[in-house]
């Protein structure tokens, strides 16, 4: 095993832990602490949404023209409809884009 | 264990499975194009057992973005699993200390809800139950896993056959399941432009940690839209 492929274990590891203390430090949280101070839970609150957005922004706006059409029309799905529907579409936008117009 | 429990659980947990199998799938195929092997995936699907987070982690490792900030964004993206646990205490205290830890393994998206409803429908979340339950899901997460991983391995160009297109898609989802909080638009407009400029000026991975900074210093000094604290932690949808 190379040290590239072990690093990639202990990140699996890592990463299970830290998933574990979430489901476990509620539990833990709950038993000690009184209450969170609002701007921390503010911060807090944010934190899945700014993060996930640095993954989909810069696929839209550098990804290229099928890519950002695909997105588009997923967004406009996903505002009424289940993930699984939004990937299904814009799949389909990708590769009529991909293999019937260019 | 009671058996009827257990069987109940296995019954519950069934539409929860089939729902969340394409996702298994799908994360197997894009964890091969983003460079793991097949075992790599299955192993991840095994121990995170998060499917969110595990393609956020897959995304940001294929980016060689640093292991503290993949491990931190896993955190991040399943932080909501925090109030889960405080949430579901008052129900599995009767559970021994190593059931306890196994719940809190399985304590996934569709198994907090229905743990949450059974307990308002007055029938006890018995341990037979939530095992019951959370096997019927787990297990089957890893052999799609495995499928996808497998069939991802036969595919040559992905994006001869749309994969690439797959994960923006995906975190755009995952994006607009937090509409509803406080703050979203301007977090999510900042963390936009924050990522796209960083990822010009700087260059990937940067675009992600700093991205993500500003919007998240955004909302710790916007003051708050309302208050609505504490009771509206809503179930939020997770593969």
């Amino acid at each position: 095993m190379d040290a590239q492929h072990l690093n990639l274990i202990y990140l699996m590891v890592a990463a299970a832990l830290a998933t574990f203390a979430t489901r476990f430090g509620g539990y833990v949280l709950i038993t000690q602490l009184k209450r969170i101070p609002p701007r921390l839970e503010a911060a807090l609150n944010a934190v899945p949404a700014a993060v996930l957005t640095t993954l989909v922004a810069p696929a839209f706006v550098y990804g290229g023209f099928d890519v950002a059409a695909a997105m588009l029309v997923a967004f406009a799905i996903g505002l009424r409809f289940s993930t699984l529907r939004m990937l299904l579409v814009g799949w389909v936008v990708v590769m009529v884009i991909r293999h019937a117009i260019l | 264990m009671n058996r009827d429990d257990f069987r109940a659980g296995l019954r519950g947990g069934f539409p929860v499975m089939l729902s969340a199998s394409p996702f298994g799938a799908l994360f197997g195929a894009l964890a091969v194009d983003n460079g793991f092997s097949v075992a790599d995936a299955v192993f991840m699907s095994a121990t995170v057992y998060a499917g969110a987070s595990q393609m956020v982690g897959i995304e940001l490792f294929g980016n060689n973005v640093q292991p503290w900030l993949v491990v931190l964004s896993v955190f991040a993206v399943n932080f909501r699993h925090v109030l889960y646990s405080a949430s579901i205490a008052k129900h599995i205290r009767h559970y021994t200390l190593v059931q306890k830890l196994l719940a809190f393994f399985l304590l996934v998206d569709p198994q907090y809800a229905e743990s949450e409803r059974r307990a308002e429908r007055g029938l006890p979340v018995t341990f037979s139950w939530y095992l019951g339950f959370g096997l019927v899901i787990y297990f089957p997460w890893i052999l799609n896993t495995l499928i996808g991983a497998l069939f991802g391995q036969l595919i040559g160009d992905p994006k001869a056959i749309g994969l690439d297109v797959l994960l923006p898609i995906y975190f755009l989802g995952l994006v607009l399941g937090f509409r509803k909080r406080d703050r979203f638009l301007p977090v999510v407009a900042t963390s936009a432009v924050a990522s796209v400029a960083a990822m010009h000026f700087v260059g990937s991975p940067w675009h992600v940690s700093i991205g993500a900074l500003a919007g998240i210093l955004l909302a710790a000094v916007l003051p708050p839209e309302h208050r609505l604290r504490q009771e509206h932690a809503p179930v939020e949808k997770e593969a």
